[in-house]
């Protein structure tokens, strides 16, 4: 370090800091977007199929699209209740 | 079949209005039958900008409520020919653009015009999506400058995803970068991102580099788009991108800071 870079640091140029910031938080935006949108969607229609069989309530099944390794996982969480009915409808007949 | 183009950014102030003034102007003066679209609705501006404000008599949503036709709402431009105005309403009900009435104007004026500039406001509510949502090409307006930047990337993905050519898995909307208000003398200071460093981080194919110009106020403030001022260089600058939009080719300008000798510079100065 020269003696005139002790008195003068050498700041980087805001403009470089500017797109430094703007590429990590557009990485990550970016991944939470595309393709993210149906899981709302896809956790009501899941939901209607389900409680055709099985009384469940909404908080009771969860979405999410996750990764593993290369590998984009989709993982679907159905909690179903001990003292869960089949729904009359499609109860076995007797 | 007219061709739409949505002017949009996502971020407000960054030049849409005055771009879409100048472009629509742009493509008339080459002989294209053109129409320009305010879509911002509660918030008129297009009319300031164009200098047709004192004639506005029918808008947007009277054409949509049935209480006006399409040719009693458009203002024919008296400078130039070929170009007309759509003005939008000034109502406070922002989702008043009802989806059917607006689909209905949007078939009407691609069988009358060449091209449908709209004018989009800025966020990413039902204006906004309005605004680009029939859109075959879109001018992304974005200043070098972190925030727009990233409201530039927001709406590049509700393009792809929200549009009705997406809707309706068409190929994707045309997608063309414009950078505006840019300072070639600040970005070599390294005060100001370049334009190599936001078409690498958007990767948008470049239309055009307007420059900060006090010629722009001017203009708006006698409503005339800028791109009749012969003498500025915003101007100049729009006039080559629409010549790039039609596809010529035509290089890029007002990238590097303009060369000054120090003596005209002093002389200059001591003369003023
Ligand atoms: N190239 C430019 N140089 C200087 N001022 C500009 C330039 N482009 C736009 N402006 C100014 O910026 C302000 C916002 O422009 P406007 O077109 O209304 O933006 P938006 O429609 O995106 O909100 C206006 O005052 C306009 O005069
Ligand atoms: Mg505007």
């Amino acid at each position: 370090m020269s003696l005139f870079d002790y008195f003068f640091p050498r700041k980087p140029a805001s403009a470089s800091v500017a797109k430094e910031r703007l590429q990590i938080v557009l990485a990550h935006e970016r991944s939470g977007r595309d393709g993210t949108d149906f899981l709302p969607r896809l956790q009501k229609e899941l939901l209607a199929v389900v409680t055709k069989y099985v009384a469940v309530e909404e908080d009771m099944i969860r979405v999410s699209l996750g990764k593993a390794g290369n590998a984009s996982v989709l993982e679907i969480n159905v909690e179903v209740p001990h003292t869960a009915k089949p729904t009359p409808a499609h109860a076995a007949p007797a | 079949m007219g061709k739409v183009i949505v002017v949009t950014s996502g971020k407000g102030g960054v030049g849409k209005t005055t771009t879409s003034a100048a472009f629509a102007a742009g493509l008339a003066l080459r002989g294209h039958k053109t129409v320009v679209i305010d879509f911002d609705v509660g918030l008129r501006n297009l009319d300031l900008v164009m200098g047709c404000e004192r004639r506005v008599v029918f808008d947007f949503i009277n054409v949509i409520n049935g209480d006006a036709t399409l040719n009693q709402a458009l203002i024919r431009d008296k400078r130039i020919d070929n170009l007309h105005i759509f003005p939008t309403s000034q109502t406070r009900d922002k989702d008043a653009l009802k989806r059917e009435g607006v689909d209905w104007v949007m078939r009407e004026l691609r069988n009358e015009f060449e091209y449908i500039v709209c004018d989009s406001p800025a966020g990413i509510e039902h204006g906004a999506l309005t605004a680009l949502y029939h859109a075959d090409a879109a001018i992304i307006v974005t200043n070098p400058e972190i925030s727009s930047v990233r409201d530039s990337d927001r709406i590049i993905g509700i393009l792809a995803a929200k549009s009705r050519r997406a809707e309706k898995r068409e190929s994707p909307v045309e997608e063309h970068l414009l950078l505006t208000r840019y300072s070639p003398e600040r970005v070599k200071k390294g005060e100001m991102l370049s334009v190599e460093d936001v078409k690498e981080i958007l990767s948008l194919p470049l239309l055009g580099i307007i420059p900060e110009s006090p010629t722009v106020l001017k203009a708006s403030n006698t409503g005339m788009p800028v791109i009749l001022d012969p003498a500025s260089p915003a101007g100049r600058a729009y006039e080559d991108a629409v010549a790039r939009f039609i596809g010529e080719q035509r290089e890029m300008r007002f990238v590097l800071p303009e060369r000054r000798s120090l003596l005209r510079g002093w002389f200059g100065r001591a003369a003023s």
